[in-house]
């Protein structure tokens, strides 16, 4: 069938929201339900992460939430036992977002496997370099109906850009500015430059805008300059608050997409 | 015949490459197209060379220890890289990168430190050329190596304490590298082992091989062979050590012994010794031997060493365990600090603990009593007295 991730590009041009979470936080099983009650609340994708002991691009909010997850008892093993049946309840393109040390010993072919059995649309695997990827990957991950997505950043020289386009399918991780996730120094909204000369570039895949995005304001700017943007860490916190798990994230949710 | 050395694209063997987000990319880029250029500069060379000399204080002896050899029936000799200035082989890395970020253009220097003899030698260097200096390390390496904080911001560096996880090298590493995720444009991050994405193992080899190099000629002079039977040194991420066999890597006769930090028994759990608990993985942005669960989660080592408190080992080390070019063993804390007493007592030197490790390993070896052995002693215990005064009831004496 069609990548659930492209068929979402072709169908809505504009203003997607996509949110990230940590698997098996604040509660080992909370991932279907965070699933589900996102995919009321209208978002258009979602990221669901597999927590590291060690993950290298991450600010304080996601290294923390990993650190509960991995407590509580989440695996890869475990999340995709979570996993197995999603796709009785939802169509909504899912991408499991993760670092590379732990898909390497669970095996990288084992994974891509299961990911398609259970109906995943996409990796983010941000340590995995373009070169051993293709080298590698990439063959795999294309046989199993995966969408490998990269990340670019202001500092990305534009010969690499259009490498990093030719490789992967789905679409272009435009990070907003020189930071790690959950950032919000403010230098992600205002970073124009780099977007409109990424956007000028006429790329093969669309671009969405993350890291640093964590407000109606920030997304809606983001959303100006890409075909959307993706919340991690502040959907973390919102996560945090007291009060329900649907509350927190229908809060949350409503007041990001408000008059976009 | 093995290569032990670098290959194209980053790997020794199977171990090493750049494994990093691609935040990094520029960075490291940037370092891979140049830094072989720029240290086979003539300039370069000079200005190295001379800070070697004249302010780090190399030539370091190679001390025949008279006594320890007796006690041995064998032949040692102490190649005194902690009579180096700042009390460590760290400062011939650091000159040596200080010198590649003022080539780069680089306004600020970010490092990592366990021990924080790397921390202190970067500190040094930034000072000498003034450059900002920011340090990351664990908040219980803090603790347990006072001193060193005290000189590193007595000379100017911002000391800032890494909390996540274990809190000890391994996390001090990963703010180091958001740090420089973070500041991309004018920061240049000084690795102080040979762990990192490539080509920072092959570049802190380099420039820690004067180690070898040196051992090499005073050795010549003092036994007639430049080649000795074994080359002992510990290992953490391995920077003294590569250093010291790097030019006996293609020297089969040469036995290599690589010792690592047992903590309180490989089986005890609480353990930093890599080859033996480790297996394949990726760490700091190479693949390298790493301790770690099943599902991949890094362990959190345990020594009394905070410079060889690390679960993975730089990939040259992963290579040279593999292919058994190198020995490895591994040492308990009371064995280490068993040998700093030994040392001590012995021949008036008092070793690092890390060095200690190195020393420990002697009654292992089995050398026979017309054979030569040179343990790098990588660096002087000053920083651990405290340790050191607790352990064996000195205080108060």
């Amino acid at each position: 069938m069609e990548n659930r991730i492209k068929t979402l590009f072709e169908q809505k041009p504009q203003g997607l929201l996509s949110v990230y979470f940590t698997a098996g936080y604040p509660n080992l099983e909370d991932t279907v339900p965070i699933i589900l009650e996102l995919e009321k609340n209208g978002v258009d994708l979602i990221e669901v992460g597999m927590p590291f002991s060690d993950p290298l691009a991450d600010g304080p909010t996601i290294q923390q939430s990993s650190e509960i997850a991995l407590r509580n008892g989440m695996t890869i093993p475990k999340l995709f036992e979570q996993l197995k049946d999603i796709r009785q309840y939802t169509q909504i393109p899912l991408v499991l977002m993760g670092y590379l040390n732990p898909v390497m010993q669970y095996g990288v072919e084992r994974f891509c496997q299961k990911a398609k059995e259970i109906g995943i649309d996409g990796i983010i695997l941000p340590d995995l370099p373009l070169s051993d990827y293709v080298r590698e990957y990439k063959a795999l991950f294309e046989q199993n109906n995966l969408s490998k997505i990269f990340l670019i950043t202001p500092q990305t020289p534009e010969q690499r850009i259009r490498e990093i386009d030719s490789h992967t399918n789905g679409f272009v991780y435009m990070v907003s500015s020189a930071s790690v996730t959950g950032s919000t120094n403010g230098k992600a909204v205002v970073n124009t430059g780099y977007f409109e000369r990424v956007g000028q570039m006429g790329l093969r895949n669309p671009g969405m805008i993350g890291f640093g995005i964590h407000n109606r304001d920030t997304f809606s700017q983001a959303c100006n300059h890409a075909r959307g943007a993706i919340i991690g860490s502040a959907f973390i916190k919102a996560l945090a608050q007291e009060g329900s798990l649907e509350q927190n994230i229908q809060t949350f949710i409503q007041r990001i997409k408000q008059e976009v | 015949m093995i290569n032990y050395n670098v290959d194209e694209n980053g790997f020794y063997g199977k171990f090493g490459g750049a494994y990093i987000p691609e935040m990094l990319y520029p960075n490291v880029e940037e370092l891979r197209q140049n830094y072989l250029k720029i240290m086979a500069e003539p300039e370069f060379q000079e200005e190295l060379q001379t800070l070697l000399k004249d302010y780090v204080g190399r030539p370091t002896p190679l001390y025949f220890a008279k006594r320890l050899s007796e006690k041995y029936n064998t032949n040692i000799y102490l190649k005194r890289e902690d009579l180096n200035h700042t009390g460590a082989h760290k400062i011939n890395n650091t000159v040596g990168q200080v010198l590649m970020a003022k080539r780069l253009g680089k306004k600020r220097i970010i490092a990592e430190t366990g021990a924080g003899q790397h921390g202190v030698a970067t500190a040094t260097v930034c000072a000498l050329m003034g450059l900002e200096c920011i340090v990351y390390m664990g908040e219980v390496d803090i603790q347990r190596q006072a001193p060193n904080v005290a000189r590193m911001k007595m000379l100017g560096a911002t000391v800032v304490p890494a909390t996540s996880g274990s809190k000890t090298l391994k996390d001090a590493t990963n703010e180091a590298i958001r740090d420089w995720i973070n500041n991309p444009e004018d920061t240049y991050y000084i690795i102080g082992s040979v762990v990192g994405p490539h080509p920072y193992p092959d570049m802190v080899a380099r420039f820690q091989s004067v180690i070898s190099e040196e051992i090499k000629v005073q050795l010549k002079e003092k036994t007639g062979s430049e080649n000795p039977d074994y080359v002992v040194a510990c290992v953490g991420g391995g920077s003294n050590a590569a250093g010291a066999f790097y030019h006996y890597l293609d020297t089969p006769e040469v036995k290599l012994v690589a010792v690592e930090a047992a903590g309180l028994g490989v089986g005890s759990g609480e353990s930093a010794a890599t080859s033996v608990l480790g297996r394949e993985g990726i760490i700091h942005g190479s693949r390298t031997l790493l301790m770690q669960t099943d599902d991949g989660q890094v362990t959190e080592p345990y020594s009394i060493s905070a410079g060889l408190d690390y679960p993975g080992v730089g990939p040259l080390h992963a290579h040279l365990h593999q292919s058994g070019r190198a020995i490895f063993e591994s040492i308990t804390d009371d064995e280490a600090l068993q040998a700093v007493l030994e040392l001590t007592r012995l021949e008036g030197i008092i070793p690092a603990l890390e060095s200690a490790h190195a020393l420990a390993a002697l009654g292992r070896i089995g050398a026979k009593p017309d054979e030569v052995i040179v343990v790098n002693l990588s660096g002087r215990g000053d920083k651990d007295l405290t340790t050191y005064l607790d352990r064996f009831e000195l205080h108060g004496k």
